[in-house]
């Protein structure tokens, strides 16, 4: 909550004061003083900057951002409609950063300093080298350039079909989970290895419980605690590291939004995306908490 | 110097991680020293007939689209890297730890205050204040600092602040204080150099994260701008000359992933040597 806050305080003191008179960035370098005072006054910026604060909050926690100077349209409008791009793309990737840290995870654990654990960090540390856009035009530079498999960017739309969409957001969510990926790899061994050392695994060894059973019961369960919360905080990562990605991938999200309107000074635009994504990173991470107290019973919340 | 002393004091060296990670920083930081008084060809110098090479005996990494050569213009990005790098985590440190310090020394509503602020600036990505800052004014290699700084705050500021925690009501403390010492005296000269290594390793493991945030704002257009040189901005550039010159994109890139993987060798195996407690 206090992110939040500190937030919208931020984006409302950066985007009002900061650019000095909105009027006149509004109405250019043809605006009169006198049409310049007349639209001041409309706007309300002659009120006390707390209350235009809290107008202006009051607002958005209703959803009204506002309108783009750029576009002429409501700026939530113009963020769900983004979002259409940049979500599916952050599931993507968080389902791909998944699926594959696990299972690596779980392995280089059991193999506990033979070739494989040392092959799968190895990997891991490759991983959390590379940043997510390189990687990016390597797969263009692969699968595009060489192989022409892919296209090396863009986006039909969904009203195109499905599969031709989650095709154009595939090469995108690798390149985006990559780094992701290397973190949880990293966790779900370290949280392995720190549930193996219990007594409770010893003693389920010990009673001749089979090791499949004592892994996937015993301490997959436990360690998934860990390795949840991590993934959870690393999902509101994705959504901020697939502004980069978009930009490589030429696909129209929310991240091309914010850079599009930064270019045209369509500040509106600038404040929703960053308020809007902030936000959703706040939400994960609250959600995060409350799911850890379920997953966990021994953390209680007073 | 005795044999065993030596020896002791050769030990990090065969830590295999940590000793890596050195030798690829060493390599990092002679190449960027090196590129302030030499480098192979002018990293300036166009040359439209040699635009978009690949790799040759003259231009040992190829050339970019205006015919630059890479190899130096990759040199001297290193500067960038590293200066960005450093006051980037130079401000999250300098901030964090008087902030975390007067947190965990004063405790109160100090603490309570700056805790919540740090609650708040936590989870805030560097790349959503660069935009909204840039938003504003003209980016710029200043503002790609302080955005990455400002993301390390809470982190070097909660580390200050558990260690302050953890020693002002040490003895060797109070006997300080029962000696005449003040609270700048004890917090300066006694306490603070206790928390030291915690810090150090906290800024080693910082700094690669920072050359990736600079590479990415300048990939962006939010960061660094040209005529710096900076790795970020050259992929940038690269990107609309894949099929013409794939290398020009390889390479830059390259070098982000080597300092990357050097500085995270390095910051890995310093935490096992300096802080036994944290090795994972």
């Amino acid at each position: 909550m206090a992110t939040l806050l500190f937030v919208s305080v931020l984006v409302f003191v950066v985007v009002r004061i900061l650019p000095g008179d909105p009027a006149l960035v509004i109405m250019g370098t043809e605006g009169s003083g006198e049409a310049a005072a007349r639209l001041r006054e409309a706007m309300g910026l002659n009120r006390p900057l707390v209350v235009q604060y809290l107008d202006w909050m009051a607002r958005a926690l209703v959803g009204d951002l506002g309108r783009s100077i750029q576009y002429d349209v409501p700026v939530g409008g113009l963020i769900l409609s983004r979002l259409s791009v940049t979500l599916p793309l952050t599931l993507m990737a968080a389902g791909f950063m998944a699926l594959a840290a696990i299972p690596v995870g779980v392995f280089a654990a059991t193999h506990q300093r033979r070739w494989g654990d040392y092959l799968s960090m190895t990997l891991s540390q490759i991983g959390v080298a590379v940043p997510g856009f390189w990687a990016g035009l390597l797969l263009i530079l692969l699968f595009s350039v060489r192989l022409g498999w892919f296209h090396s960017g863009g986006f039909d739309g969904w009203a195109q079909g499905v599969g031709s969409a989650l095709k154009s957001l595939l090469l995108p969510a690798v390149a985006l989970g990559l780094f992701q990926f290397a973190v949880l790899a990293r966790t779900t061994r370290s949280a392995i290895l720190e549930v193996l050392r219990e007594e409770y695994v010893t003693t389920a060894r010990a009673k001749g419980v089979p090791e499949r059973t004592v892994l996937f019961r015993h301490t997959l369960r436990n360690a998934m605690i860990p390795v949840l919360t991590v993934a959870g905080v690393q999902l509101g990562q994705l959504m901020a590291g697939s502004i980069i990605l978009e930009s490589v991938f030429y696909l129209p999200g929310l991240g091309r939004l914010a850079l599009g309107a930064i270019s045209a000074r369509d500040l509106p635009v600038v404040q929703g995306v960053v308020l809007f994504v902030a936000s959703v990173i706040v939400t994960i991470n609250v959600a995060v908490d409350i799911l850890y107290g379920f997953l966990d019973p021994r953390i209680r919340y007073e | 110097m005795s044999e065993r002393a030596l020896s002791r004091r050769m030990r990090p060296l065969r830590h295999v991680t940590f000793t890596l990670g050195l030798v690829i920083t060493l390599c990092l930081l002679a190449t960027a020293a090196l590129s302030l008084v030499y480098t192979p060809q002018d990293p300036l110098e166009m040359s439209i007939g040699g635009r978009l090479q690949g790799p040759s005996g003259h231009h040992l990494l190829g050339t970019d689209q205006f015919g630059r050569d890479l190899l130096s213009r990759i040199m001297t990005g290193a500067v960038t890297s590293i200066l960005v790098g450093v006051i980037a985590v130079g401000i999250g440190m300098g901030v964090g730890v008087f902030l975390g310090m007067l947190s965990g020394y004063f405790g109160g509503w100090l603490d309570e205050g700056f805790m919540r602020l740090m609650d708040a600036v936590q989870g805030f990505p560097a790349i959503l204040s660069a935009l909204l800052i840039t938003a504003v004014f003209r980016p710029s290699i200043t503002i790609s600092m302080v955005a990455i700084g400002v993301a390390f705050l809470p982190v070097f500021a909660r580390l200050t602040r558990a260690a302050f925690l953890e020693l002002r009501d040490r003895d060797f403390v109070a006997a300080a204080r029962a000696l005449g010492a003040g609270d700048a005296a004890l917090i300066a000269r006694h306490i603070l150099p206790n928390t030291l290594s915690p810090l150090i390793v906290q800024a080693t493991i910082s700094f690669p994260v920072a050359i990736l945030a600079e590479a990415g704002l300048a990939y962006l257009g939010l960061g660094t701008q040209p005529p710096h040189p900076s790795w970020g901005l050259m992929l940038r550039e690269a990107q609309a000359f894949l099929g013409l010159n794939p290398w020009f994109a390889i390479f830059p890139g390259g070098a982000i992933a080597v300092t990357v993987l050097g500085l995270n060798l390095l910051g890995d195996g310093l935490r096992d040597l300096l802080d036994p407690k944290m090795a994972g």
